[in-house]
Order: structure tokens, then C-alpha cells, then sequence
């Protein structure tokens, strides 16, 4: 017997007025699964993190995750259940020091009490030093030379460690599902593969972290997924294992504009 | 570095920076002709260019540290009022420097923290001061009057959240500019509360300490107005420790991921509706007690003391300091408070002089005058 899939969606529609960026998507994802999605600028992708997240509400269809109905769920809930996510345009609070940026991050994890904060200091100075513990030790992972830099402003640090700031931003709360929205833009093939080993490995440490990744680099989807689903005006074209999909000749007509 | 060598060396910052802003102060406060208020101004920017450049100022802060620093303000606040402690018009000057100061950090907490605007900071203020002359003629001790008095500025500025919730920018101004004006005009309307004439208070008075009172102590003859101005650097400090905990804390930081992007914020399970309130309720508070405090002090409240104006000049305040910054805003109640009293003769152009100030510090120094810093850690290494 296969074990339940982790997320479940079904038929998730979203339009915008007359354009339907996503439409009747059904998606399953099992327990610590690589899946890739892919397809042309505009088919939908980032839509489905933006209504998977409970940014945009769905215009129809459900998901469920883990055993909890997620459909219409508020963003606060979604990361409670445990998914996190990045965005295409970095979206780090640039005055703020990368590990403020990581706390937001493990926003659930810290306590908000009145009297805990503004009266046990030194308790309050301890979940500091335990967050920033924390907070090195994924910066490790991907990026050593920042973990030295922790509390530097974000604003000065390069585009390439904003990038990884913001992954492990998603991380430091040890979410069940990683949202990645074109992780490596701007990277050189060199500096994703490297980023896609620091996955590979927090993945490992983890356990049990399932990833969608929105990439444009076939190499990397090649490499690092499990499975593929091709986006096209909001649908679903194909779904498979890479070698699958890129064989699929409607993909290559949609996607790669080969005959 | 020893724990007696770190204690040594904070002192000695904390007078390094104590000393002359006390003395400048003084000058300052004491200055009897525009020309003399001009030469200490010359000579406080001097001071501050001084300490900038050399790198003493910075060195001095972060020596102090935070308790170095409240202790400096509170030194420099005693000595003032000891100094002074028979001048009314500068105690009462003093005072209402403070006070302002009090209700600034209650628009800071709400603006430069969660980034909600409120452009009705004087009509919170007057809520205060109402609610002081209302309770304060009863028999509930004064204490409890001035907690109300925030108790009821923060119900009153309730009113206001949903609208407040539902909108950001520009219209979330707006929404607070008409409050403003309704509620002055409700004032003016409203009999039972004197209507446009106002209504008288007594003193404020705790524990049979009446402190209108002139009075002999320690062998000096000081004026009520010290003890007016002794009340209000307590409340300043508390609320400026109450300030620099919640911002140097967790609830400052979800403040701050409320303000910079909420999208972000809730993502990452920031319950951005309750950041919201909580900031825009705690500033009400501060505001409301600021404001029944000065109408003890002041012994007198009208409709016209809470206009749309006054509460630009709060806001103005908070631009001009540096939104975001409790050093500068400190000086910018300060010089936004106090200069007017100083040079009478440009008394008349009092909001003119804000717009120029205003719009000069903003085209030289778009942050303000002291720039928000990015928050350090408040690990253990760091306490
Ligand atoms: N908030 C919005 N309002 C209106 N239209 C939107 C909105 N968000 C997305 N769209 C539209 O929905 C369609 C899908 O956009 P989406 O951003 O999901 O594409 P994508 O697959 O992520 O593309 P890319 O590879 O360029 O990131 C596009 O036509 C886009 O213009
Ligand atoms: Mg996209």
C-alpha cells in the first residue's frame, strides 16, 4: 500500500478577470519528493505558489496537505502547517540584518508573550542566541562567508546571498514543503549547482522536506527532480519524470517551441 | 575586558556624552536674547559635527549602552530641574518637552515600528486630557486618572481600525486626518464638556503630594513646575525603556516585518491585523497619558489645543528626528518644542518655521536627522 500523498490538489483554478492563469491544476506530491515545475513565462507557475500559499484565494478547487483541507486557507495558516516558500523577486526586508530577516523566518518557533519579551530579558536573550545558532548553522550550509555576516543589513549583501538568505529564511522554521520560485535567476550554472548540492543536503539533514521548484534550467530539473509537471496557459500538459516529459512532443512544441 | 572595567568605561562614556548636552541645554534653556539662543545652537551643532566626525559621539553610545544612556537622560533631566528649579516658564517649557516626547513615542511605536500613520496624534492627546478633567474632579486616585487616560485613548482610537485595517498609504492618513477633525468638532459641540471654552482641571496630586504646590526642599524654594517636569522625565523614561524593549524583542521585529512587507510577514505566519492594533493601540495609550498629564499641568484644556496642526507637529517631529531613530527624535521634540518658546518673535510663525525646518531636513537629509539603524542582536553577548 502507498503511503498518502503529502499534498493533494485538485482541480486549483485562479483567474484574473477574463484571464485564467490557472486552470483546473491537479497536483500530487508525496513525502519527500523533489517535484519540478516547469512551463513558458506566463503558464501559471508562480500563480499556483500564490494561491497554494493563500496569497490569491482559489477560484475553485481544493487542497489538502498532511491531513488538513488547506483550500482557502489564510498565508498565516499555510506556513503554520508546515510550507514555506521563496519568491521570484527576493522578498528579504532589506534594512533589516539577515538574521532578523531569518527570525521572521522562524516567526511560530519564538515566543511573542508580552511579558516574555519585555521583562525576561535573559530568557528572551537565550531564544536569541538559540535562533542565531540556528540561523548559522543552515547559513553554512549554503553560504559560510555569511554566516559571519549575520548581523549585517541585507541591503549589502550581493543579489546571489539574498537568494540563499531567503531559502534559508523558508528553512529555519523546518517547513514539511519547500516552495522554490526560480531559486537560481541570476546565477551562474556554476553557483545553481552548488545551490541544488546545499538542497540535496539540507534534505538529508531534514528527514522528510518535500520541494516544488520552478526552474528554467533543464539541467538542473534533470538533475535534482523526482518528477516533472509542464504548465501551459494554466494547465497541465504533462506530468512525468523528466526523461519523460522531454521526450513528450507537445511539451517541446509548448515549451521549447521545437517542431 | 572586567565587568569593573566595562562598568568604568560605560560611565565615562555616559559623561562624555551627558556633560555637554546637559551644559548645551542649559545654555540653551537659560539663553534670554534670540542672539544668545543662536550661539548655542551654533555651538550645539558644532558639538555634534565635532563628535561625529572624530567618531567620539558613535564611540560614546555604544560605550554607554542602554542603561548608560537612560541614565545619562535621567541625569541630565534632574540636574536641569534642579538647575531651574526656580524658573516657571522654563520648568513648565521642560515639562511639556517631555510630555511631547512621551505622546512622539506613541506615534513612533504606531508609525516608525508597524507603519501605521496617524495623522490624529492631538486628537488622542486631547482624549487624554479630557478624560483627566473628567475622572481627575473624582475620587479615584491620580495614578489610576493618567492610566485611564490612556485606557480611554487607546479604546477611543479602536474606532478606527477596522477603516485603518482595511486600507495602507495614503488613504490610511486620510482616514485618520477626519477623525482628527471630527473629534476636535465634537469637542466644540459637546456642552457637557465645556464646549469650545474648555475645561478647567486641578493639579495633579499623588499620595496627598499636591504638585501645584511652590515648596521648601532641601533649602532651595522650588516652583511647582519642577515637580510638574520631575513627573514628566519619569514618564519619559518609562516610556522610552518600554519603546526600546519592545523594539530590541521579538514583538519589535514583527513590527518591523508588518512595515516593510506584509505580504512577506504572512508568509511567514505573521499575524499581520494583530501587529497592527497592538502597535496602534499601545501608541494611543502612550499618547493618552501624555496628554492627561499635561492637562494637570497645564490646568486647562479647549478644543483649539487639539487641531490638525498639533498633530502634524507631531508627525513633523518624527520626520525630522528620523523616523525610526529614538535618539533623533528626542533632539527633534526637543528643538521642535522649545525653539519657538525661545525666539518669541518668530512665535507668530511657528508653523512656517516647521514646514521650512520640516522641508529642509527632508532635502538634506531625506532619513532625518539621525538615521534609523539596522537592530543588533539582543543575544547574551549583546546584553
Ligand atoms: N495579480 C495578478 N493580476 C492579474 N494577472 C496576473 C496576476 N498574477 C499573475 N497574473 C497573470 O497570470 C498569468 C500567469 O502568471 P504567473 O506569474 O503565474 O506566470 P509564471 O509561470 O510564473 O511566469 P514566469 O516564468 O514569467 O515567472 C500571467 O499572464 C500573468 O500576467
Ligand atoms: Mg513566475
Amino acid at each position: 500500500m502507498t503511503p498518502a500523498p503529502l499534498l493533494v490538489c485538485a482541480d486549483l483554478t485562479r483567474s484574473f478577470g477574463g484571464l485564467v492563469a490557472l486552470d483546473g491544476l491537479s497536483v500530487e506530491l508525496k513525502q519527500g519528493e523533489i517535484l519540478g515545475l516547469i512551463g513558458p513565462n506566463g503558464s501559471g507557475k508562480t500563480t499556483f505558489f500564490n494561491v497554494l500559499t493563500g496569497l490569491y484565494p482559489a477560484t475553485r478547487g481544493e487542497v489538502r496537505f498532511g491531513g488538513l483541507t488547506l483550500t482557502g486557507a489564510r498565508p498565516q495558516a499555510v506556513y503554520r502547517a508546515g510550507i514555506t516558500r521563496t519568491f521570484q523577486r527576493s522578498r528579504l526586508c532589506l534594512e533589516l540584518s539577515i538574521f532578523d530577516n531569518l527570525a521572521v523566518g522562524a516567526h511560530q518557533q519564538l515566543d511573542h508573550g508580552l511579558y516574555f519579551n519585555l521583562l525576561r530579558r535573559r530568557a528572551l536573550a537565550r531564544q536569541a542566541d538559540a535562533t542565531a545558532t540556528a540561523a548559522r548553522e543552515l547559513l553554512e550550509i549554503f553560504d559560510p562567508p555569511l554566516a559571519a555576516r549575520l548581523f549585517e543589513p541585507v541591503a549589502g549583501i550581493a543579489m546571489i546571498g539574498r537568494r540563499r538568505v531567503e531559502i534559508c529564511r523558508a528553512l529555519i522554521s523546518r517547513p514539511k514543503l519547500l516552495l522554490l520560485d526560480e531559486p537560481s535567476a541570476g546565477m551562474t550554472a556554476d553557483e545553481t549547482a552548488h545551490l541544488m548540492d546545499d538542497l540535496l543536503e539540507v534534505r538529508r539533514r531534514f528527514g522528510d522536506l518535500s520541494i516544488i521548484l520552478i526552474e528554467h534550467e533543464m539541467s538542473v530539473i534533470a538533475r535534482v527532480t523526482d518528477r516533472c509537471v509542464v504548465l501551459n496557459y494554466g494547465k497541465k500538459l504533462c506530468e512525468g519524470t523528466y526523461a519523460e516529459v522531454s521526450t513528450n512532443t507537445e511539451v517541446r512544441q509548448a515549451y521549447l517551441g521545437l517542431a | 575586558m572586567t565587568a569593573a572595567r566595562a562598568r568604568v568605561r560605560s560611565a565615562l562614556a555616559t559623561l562624555v556624552l551627558a556633560v555637554p548636552c546637559t551644559l548645551l541645554l542649559y545654555g540653551f534653556l537659560a539663553a534670554e536674547s534670540e542672539g544668545k539662543v543662536a550661539l548655542v545652537l551654533a555651538g550645539a551643532t558644532l558639538a555634534a559635527a565635532l563628535g561625529w566626525r572624530t567618531g567620539l559621539l558613535g564611540w560614546a553610545v555604544r560605550a554607554s549602552g542602554q542603561g548608560g544612556l537612560a541614565l545619562g537622560f535621567a541625569l541630565s533631566g534632574l540636574a536641569l530641574v534642579a538647575a531651574f528649579h526656580e524658573d516657571p516658564f522654563v520648568l513648565l517649557l521642560l515639562a511639556r518637552a517631555l510630555i511631547a516626547l512621551v505622546a512622539c513615542l506613541g506615534l513612533h511605536v504606531q508609525l516608525a515600528d508597524a507603519g501605521v500613520p496617524n495623522f490624529a496624534g492631538a486628537a488622542f492627546f486631547g482624549v487624554g486630557g479630557y478624560t483627566a478633567a473628567v475622572l481627575g474632579k473624582g475620587a479615584l486616585p491620580h495614578a489610576v486618572v493618567l492610566l485611564a487616560c490612556g485606557a480611554l485613548a487607546a479604546a477611543v482610537g479602536s474606532v478606527l481600525l477596522l477603516p485603518l485595517l482595511r486600507t495602507r498609504g495614503h488613504y490610511a492618513a486620510l482616514i485618520t486626518i477626519a477623525f482628527g477633525l471630527l473629534f476636535r468638532t465634537f469637542f466644540e459641540v459637546n456642552e457637557s464638556l465645556g464646549g469650545p471654552q474648555g475645561l478647567k482641571l486641578g493639579g495633579l496630586e499623588v499620595l496627598g503630594f499636591h504638585f501645584n504646590d511652590d515648596r521648601h526642599v532641601l533649602g532651595l524654594e522650588w516652583s511647582g513646575y519642577a515637580f510638574y517636569a520631575l513627573a514628566a522625565l519619569a514618564l519619559a523614561l518609562a516610556a522610552l525603556s518600554l519603546v526600546r524593549r519592545l523594539e530590541r524583542s521579538w514583538l519589535g521585529l514583527a513590527l518591523d516585518a508588518v512595515r516593510l512587507d506584509e505580504t512577506a510577514a504572512a508568509c511567514f505566519g505573521v499575524e499581520v491585523a494583530r501587529w497592527k492594533i497592538g502597535a496602534f493601540t499601545l501608541g494611543n495609550a502612550l499618547i493618552g497619558v501624555a496628554g492627561g498629564l499635561s492637562a494637570m499641568m497645564v490646568g486647562f484644556i479647549a478644543p483649539n489645543n487639539f487641531t490638525f496642526q498639533e498633530s502634524l507637529v507631531l508627525v513633523s517631529i518624527l520626520l525630522l528626528g528620523g523616523l525610526g531613530n529614538l535618539a533623533g527624535l528626542a533632539v527633534a521634540t526637543l528643538i521642535v518644542v522649545c525653539l519657538p518658546e525661545k525666539l518669541q518673535p518668530i512665535q507668530e510663525y511657528r508653523y512656517l518655521l516647521f514646514s521650512v525646518l520640516v522641508v529642509l531636513v527632508l532635502v538634506l537629509r531625506p532619513a532625518g536627522l539621525v538615521r534609523r539603524t539596522a537592530r543588533r542582536s539582543f543575544g547574551s553577548a549583546a546584553a
